[in-house]
């Protein structure tokens, strides 16, 4: 018997917003931990969020880049789930309604587009270094709240060499984002 | 001229306006008050001089009283709650900001049920408040001590929150002014969130006027709350002595003992019809078809929000971290179980429950349709009357411990109020007179009539509201003795 | 109606210890509330739309301008264990 590979990507595009997802914290690298957080993005007792208008106006360039149908309303849900990473129990993501469906990108369909803020980093700390024999970790929450578009593939890919290359050659939508994977830019929307 | 502290917040202001009165002075008096507080009113008060507040706006200086949920910037904001004792927050709520700004100081923290999750205020992990009237009964919830610090004069006003009836409920059990504002006209922005779909900031105070006044300067479009509006005109200061074309509604669904309430509550509520036709209205029975359901809808939705806003609390960033866990979901479980009170762990199991996967659709959905339906019937009621009237709670305040092991029976007290809070609409408390509890009792005890109108029409309300109380000429004396 | 199987994985899900006495009350408790919730599922409700919020507020949105993030030890001020300027807590493989 001989099996198929079918494969869908999940890529978490990070958008290069100045600001997080929904506060006001500057999104800058390599900064001293916790520096770059807030009541948002810390989930104090109290603090809502406020999305971040070019987060979504980014989102929607994907979308019609990749030839998506543009959500006429699109919410926000919560996703809950415990973890130290994650401030608030849930993550703000997208879930029925998301920015855009549909679109199509070479060869590949593509199912949704969504918006979501990310989690924080974790650090983990032990003197081997080893993961599995710390016993404690830190939490840094510089990172927590940087706004993602989550570009979700049908599973149109059929090895994992035609996954690699089209998420390096095709998959290129910096540098209106830093994509996970790095791609080299290939178009630079403005925002308007 | 009589002391400091007699004087309305209202009056207050004028006189030290008129220089008859120095903002010094007046903190000075209630600060004594509320460092005597008896009522465990209060879960903090200011030193000798105001923490935060200038003299200087349109409210003088005069102080006040806030719940403990709203977050004021390095002053104790504990909800209530174990798990958030001592925590002293980096920021101020904008409500609060705004009336700091406004010239108001901050007088006093004042005790609640945790996370606001009560009736009775009894659910407060700094111990239950007494009401003023009666050190026997409870003063209603969950803004029960910023109700019993007015009521008792301890603060010439305060703000707390109301989610199913917080405000106006402890409201009426203490004989002062409660009102709910519309969904989105103050902001919810560093008010530690409950339900937040629900969750609306507003005043407690000793008559219409002062509620006027606080809520003048607690409205308006916040940009960190994506919820709130921008409200369409100034709150006036309410002058109406009549109230000439005005048209009440009844619902036959919350009113009349067959719907639980009390025999003495329903006698003064039919007392206040009476006098507000003697002022010109017209009085009629309506029905609000659904609102029977309210409650059911209520205890699922406001749950389920709570289950997700309380999921912050886990001993990593701030409050309560339970020793001795070795491991992630112990450090978690623990820390909940140490920190969260009998009630608060009630909700969110009942709201994990109704979110939860095979229940989400009988639960959660169906009660989001039922919300739909109710709001239906007030916009409908709503094209034949100007207002709809109700008792605002079904009892006067009751025992110390009476209702505490049937968490039903406590929840029933919020049966005439939830509707509006599901349909987002501004609803106000305003004392009508004293009942007997049925069980008997030596002291007559306040009770409440609710005046809910359509989104923003506080203005009309609190016109109606003046005129009435002006005709019912409510005795308080009995809070402040 | 609950029975304590299903109490004790809601609580669970919602990461809440509890102890022996909690759960006895907690399906009494629960049980009396949800028969008065579930009298919802006599209404007939067909094609009508949920309310998950009474006011339709759209494009609440923010300007992508940077504003002031809190000092690091205000951040962590509050905080029960800090180590290397980062909130300690056991590691989730341990």
């Amino acid at each position: 018997m001989s099996y198929e590979p079918v494969i869908g990507l999940e890529i978490h595009v990070q958008l290069a917003t100045r600001t997080k997802m929904f506060c006001g914290c500057a999104l800058t690298f390599g900064e001293p931990p916790n520096t770059r957080t807030c009541p948002v993005c810390l989930g104090l007792p109290g603090a809502l969020p406020v999305a971040n208008a070019a987060a979504i106006h980014f989102g929607l360039m994907i979308g019609e880049a990749l030839g998506c149908r543009l959500a006429p309303r699109s919410i926000f849900h919560r996703k809950n789930y415990f973890y130290p990473d994650l401030p608030k129990g849930y993550q703000i993501s997208q879930y029925d309604e998301p920015l855009c469906l549909g679109g199509q990108l070479g060869d590949v369909r593509i199912h949704r587009v969504h918006l979501e803020e990310d989690a924080a980093k974790l650090v983990h700390a032990s003197s081997s270094g080893r993961i599995h024999e710390s016993r404690a970790s830190v939490v840094d929450f510089n990172r927590g709240g940087t706004p993602l578009a989550e570009m979700v593939s049908e599973p149109d890919l059929r090895s994992a060499e035609q996954a690699r290359e089209w998420l390096t050659l095709r998959c290129a939508v910096t540098p209106t984002s830093r994509c996970a994977a790095r791609a080299p830019p290939s178009w630079a929307p403005r925002p308007s | 001229m009589s002391a400091p502290t007699d004087l309305t917040a209202a009056q207050a202001v004028d006189a030290l306006g008129r220089g008859e009165l120095s903002a010094g002075e007046l903190f000075a008096a209630y600060r004594e008050r509320a460092a005597a507080d008896d009522l465990n009113a209060f879960a903090w008060v200011a030193d000798e001089t105001p923490a935060r507040g200038a003299v200087e706006g349109p409210l003088r200086g005069v102080p006040i009283a806030v719940k403990d949920l709203f977050c004021t910037e390095g002053v104790p904001s504990q909800a209530g709650s174990r798990i958030l004792e001592g925590y002293r927050p980096p920021y101020t709520a904008t409500a609060v900001e705004r009336l700091l700004g406004a010239g108001a100081t901050l007088l006093a923290k004042t005790n609640q049920d945790e996370f606001a999750m009560g009736s009775s205020n009894e659910n407060c992990a700094f111990g239950p408040v007494l009401n003023p009237w009666s050190r026997e009964c409870v003063p209603g919830g969950s803004s029960g001590g910023s109700a019993a610090a007015v009521a008792a004069g301890l603060a010439p006003w305060a703000i707390g929150t109301d989610t199913g009836g917080s405000n106006r409920q402890p409201a009426a059990l203490c004989g002062i002014v409660g009102l709910k504002p519309t969904y989105g006209a103050v902001s919810r922005y560093g008010m530690i969130a409950f339900a937040s779909s629900l969750d609306q900031a507003g005043p407690l105070t000793r008559d219409v006027t002062d509620a006027a006044l606080l809520l003048r300067h607690m409205v308006g479009r916040d940009p960190c709350d994506s919820t709130s509006l921008a409200f369409p005109e100034e709150i006036a200061t309410p002058t109406a002595e009549r109230l000439d074309g005005i048209r009440l509604g009844v619902p036959e669904e919350l009113s009349g003992e067959a719907e639980g309430i009390e025999p003495g509550v329903q006698e003064a509520f039919e007392r206040t019809l009476r006098t507000a036709e003697e002022l010109g209205a017209t009085v009629e029975t309506t029905r609000l078809r659904h609102a029977e359901h309210g409650l059911s809808a209520y205890y699922v939705l406001a749950p389920a929000e709570a289950s997700s806003n309380l999921a912050r609390y886990d001993g990593v960033r701030y409050g309560l971290r339970a020793g001795k866990a070795n491991d992630l979901v112990s450090l978690y479980t623990r820390t909940r179980h140490e920190g969260f009170g009998p009630e608060v762990k009630r909700r969110i199991m009942l709201g994990t429950f109704a979110l939860s996967s095979g229940y989400y659709d009988a639960y959660y959905a169906r009660a989001q349709k039922v919300r739909t339906k109710i709001a239906q019937d007030f916009a409908t009621a709503f094209e034949r009357f100007d207002f709809i009237v109700t008792p605002t709670a079904p009892t006067v305040a009751f025992g110390l411990g009476t209702k505490v092991a049937d968490p039903l029976a406590m929840y029933l007290n919020d049966y005439c109020t939830v509707p509006m809070s599901l349909a987002g609409l501004p609803a106000i408390s305003i004392p009508n007179g004293l009942a007997v509890p049925p069980q008997g009792g030596q002291v007559g005890l306040p009770t409440g009539f609710q005046i809910a109108g359509p989104a923003f029409s506080e203005n009309a309300i609190l016109d109606a509201a003046h005129a009435l109380e002006g005709a019912i000429g409510f005795d308080a004396g009995g809070g402040r003795a | 109606m609950i029975d304590r199987e299903q109490v004790l994985h809601v609580a669970r899900l919602a990461r809440l210890e509890l102890d022996d006495q909690e759960v006895a009350r907690m399906v009494g408790e629960l049980s009396d509330v949800l028969d008065h919730i579930e009298r919802i599922g006599e209404l007939d409700l067909e094609g009508v739309a949920p309310t998950s919020h009474v006011v339709e507020v759209a494009n609440a949105l923010r300007q992508d301008e940077p504003r002031a993030s809190l000092p690091p030890e205000v951040a962590l001020g509050a905080a029960p264990e800090v180590e290397a300027q980062g909130f300690s807590v056991p590691s989730p493989q341990a």
